[in-house]
């Protein structure tokens, strides 16, 4: 059959093409404008090259928040993920428990994260939040908003009771995908329960946890909201996190030379860790 | 190696059964020699993989005891009868290396390494994938997979029995003949208790000492090969076993004279029957004769099947089979007789005999 020729595909992909130049192509492009410019106001712009670059990457404030970011990431990530792994696995595969589990392990995933934000910044209240006021009154010191520790804690806490449900149900779709022969074939086999898990059920797994992996690190990467409302970066610069130092630099101090080259670095860092986290762990599965 | 007994077995998916109809699986009562090979036959949803689970002990019976060697065994767990299973989809251990998917049943029972590097290189060798021992199991094919998995059913030397739930399905029809040989192999080396589900009645016939055809949630024939082709208890197995199938003709009888809607045939005996019972005469197509003598039938189609030519006809307003050899002659006025001995009596779909 001879095949037709003609340019009619480019009006097919054409709403997506101005859908993503609008969403990301031209604010991004707006950013790379900033970051290489130096401006007074009155619309005059003047030519900075790599200065703002450099400056960023100088400051111990970037690096601070950098490192922040990171130990935040690896804690979260490093709770989130067997703890998600253990419920899936102890979830219900049938019966009623099933749609209820799963609506209640759902639940914190569909409230917004300003509102998780206030829920905690209230919660963890020494004067009227439950949490806080029953610490201090068994006798507990707590309080986040002059303790560092207490702060980074209730900020790891309520990052765990928001999203660790997203690993159960990514790994719970993963468990309940394996056929039932492979358990009846173990069980024949003598397999003790680790090794059913060992040798079973993290393979059949490993794809959704690589997903559940990289959605948690990029999320918990980019955090804003929740630290905003709770702690807003403090005590000190305690919770100060790229994110919060971004909008401190472009809205709070309106340095938006500074703030673009960080946005552009900040972006930078997360695709090239992605990257490098997802290349990993598809090649351990590209060896065998 | 076990002498297996079933127990007035019975089982229902759902609970609170009730009705026969409640039960995917009806009365079962029987006792399976040790060192048996037992195939068990039947279409889809018969049952068959229900009899085996519960063999097995993946399944728990609604009713009834499953004696291994005199021993009730009902409660125990399937590692605590020390079964062998083989599932109809290959089930490997994707991380593994092959010899350590052959290894890993023994390894969990702690067989010492040495007798674990005997066992599974004999299993390799046996399999054919003594090449590939080193190898991960994720990249093989669907067949050697599968090869895998019987061979983790038979690597293990002192089970009670080894179950295959039609473990053949997805090897492709060559090998499927060079597997059952060695399986048999094994067998007569072995000696193991072999149960073996198939809807493939010719894998049944040649697996098999003695076929189990079930039907229905029931068992309807436990035989030889040639006790189902000569005398099928019931008109399924007369039609599920052969190909093709008996030929089943609605019958009206007295005495030992059988009218097939105005065709008389005499029988070497009286069948005893209740009255009223839906009867029917069956005859397998190998044993219905053509010729000038006879019984008249309208000829509607001959399919030349190579060896043998199966000719379909109408018969008493029934359609028939009739099996003749390759240059056997068909003549212009075609007329059949039947074989007397090869001549069964059914009332209400089961066999019935009769005083000689």
């Amino acid at each position: 059959m001879e095949k037709t020729w003609n340019n009619k595909a480019w009006f097919m992909v054409l709403p997506v093409l101005v859908l993503v130049a609008f969403s990301a192509v031209i604010p991004l492009m707006t950013v790379v404008n900033y970051s290489v410019q130096d401006t007074f106001g009155n619309n005059q712009f003047f030519w900075a090259g790599t200065d703002w670059f450099i400056q960023v990457l100088q400051s111990d404030r970037f690096w601070d928040a950098l490192t922040r970011n990171l130990i935040f990431s690896g804690i979260i990530l490093a709770i989130e993920i067997p703890l998600g792994i253990l419920i899936a696995l102890n979830m219900p595969k049938t019966g009623l428990g099933v749609p209820f589990c799963l609506v209640f392990m759902s639940l914190p995933l569909l409230i917004p994260w300003n509102v998780v934000g206030t829920i905690w910044q209230v919660f963890g209240r020494v004067d009227i939040g439950l949490l806080g006021y029953t610490l201090d009154a068994i006798g507990i010191p707590y309080n986040y908003v002059n303790n560092v520790f207490d702060a980074w804690v209730t900020l790891i806490v309520m990052d765990i009771w928001h999203w660790t449900s997203l690993v159960v149900l990514l790994c719970y779709a993963g468990l309940v995908s394996i056929p039932d022969a492979y358990y009846q074939a173990a069980k024949i086999d003598g397999a003790s329960r680790w090794a059913v898990f060992r040798y079973i059920q993290l393979p059949k797994m490993k794809r959704v946890l690589l997903i559940a992996f990289l959605l948690r690190f990029m999320d918990s990467f980019m955090i804003y909201t929740e630290p905003f409302v709770v702690t807003g970066g403090g005590p000190g610069n305690a919770t100060t996190f790229l994110s919060i130092d971004l909008v401190k630099t472009a809205i709070g101090q309106f340095d938006l030379g500074p703030a673009a080259a960080l946005s552009l670095i900040y972006f930078l860092i997360i695709l090239l860790l992605s990257w490098i986290f997802y290349t990993v762990m598809t090649n351990s599965d590209a060896q065998s | 190696m076990a002498r297996i007994n079933l127990d007035h077995i019975r089982h229902a998916y759902g609970p609170n059964p009730k009705k026969p109809s409640d039960y995917s699986l009806k009365e079962v009562h029987h006792e399976w020699n040790d060192g048996g090979a037992y195939a068990l036959l039947g279409p889809s949803g018969c049952g068959k993989t229900t009899l085996l689970n519960i063999i097995s002990g993946l399944l728990q019976p609604s009713e009834g005891k499953i004696l291994f060697d005199g021993k009730d065994v009902t409660n125990l767990s399937t590692q605590e009868r020390n079964i062998a299973q083989v599932f109809q989809f290959p089930v490997i251990y994707d991380t593994m290396t092959v010899y350590d998917n052959l290894a890993f049943p023994l390894r969990n029972r702690r067989v010492p390494e040495t007798e674990v590097d005997r066992r599974v290189t004999e299993i390799l060798e046996m399999i054919g994938l003594s090449d590939r021992a080193k190898k991960k199991a994720q990249g093989l094919t669907a067949d050697q997979k599968q090869k895998i998995s019987l061979g983790r059913g038979l690597v293990r030397s002192d089970v009670s029995a080894i179950l295959f739930d039609e473990p053949l399905t997805v090897i492709d029809p060559h090998m499927k003949w060079v597997l059952r040989s060695q399986l048999k192999r094994l067998h007569k080396q072995f000696g193991f208790t072999m149960v073996y589900v198939t809807h493939d009645q010719t894998e049944a016939l040649t697996f098999a000492d003695k076929v189990v055809v079930m039907y229905d949630g029931e068992i309807v024939q436990i035989g030889t090969p040639a006790e189902l082709f000569e005398k099928p208890k019931h008109t399924f197995v007369g039609y599920f076993i052969g190909s093709p199938g008996m030929n089943v003709l609605p019958a009206k009888i007295d005495g030992s004279s059988v009218d097939l809607d105005g065709q008389k045939v005499n029988l070497s005996f009286a069948p005893k029957f209740a009255a009223g019972a839906k009867m029917e005469l069956g005859i397998r197509p190998e044993f219905v004769r053509l010729g000038r003598e006879g019984m008249p039938v309208v000829i509607s189609k001959v399919e030349d099947i190579g060896r043998q030519k199966i000719v379909r006809a109408t018969f008493a307003n029934k359609p028939i089979a009739i099996v003749v050899h390759e240059d056997g002659e068909i003549p212009a006025e075609p007329k059949i007789t039947f074989d007397p001995n090869a001549i069964n009596i059914y009332a209400d779909s089961w066999r019935v005999g009769g005083e000689a």
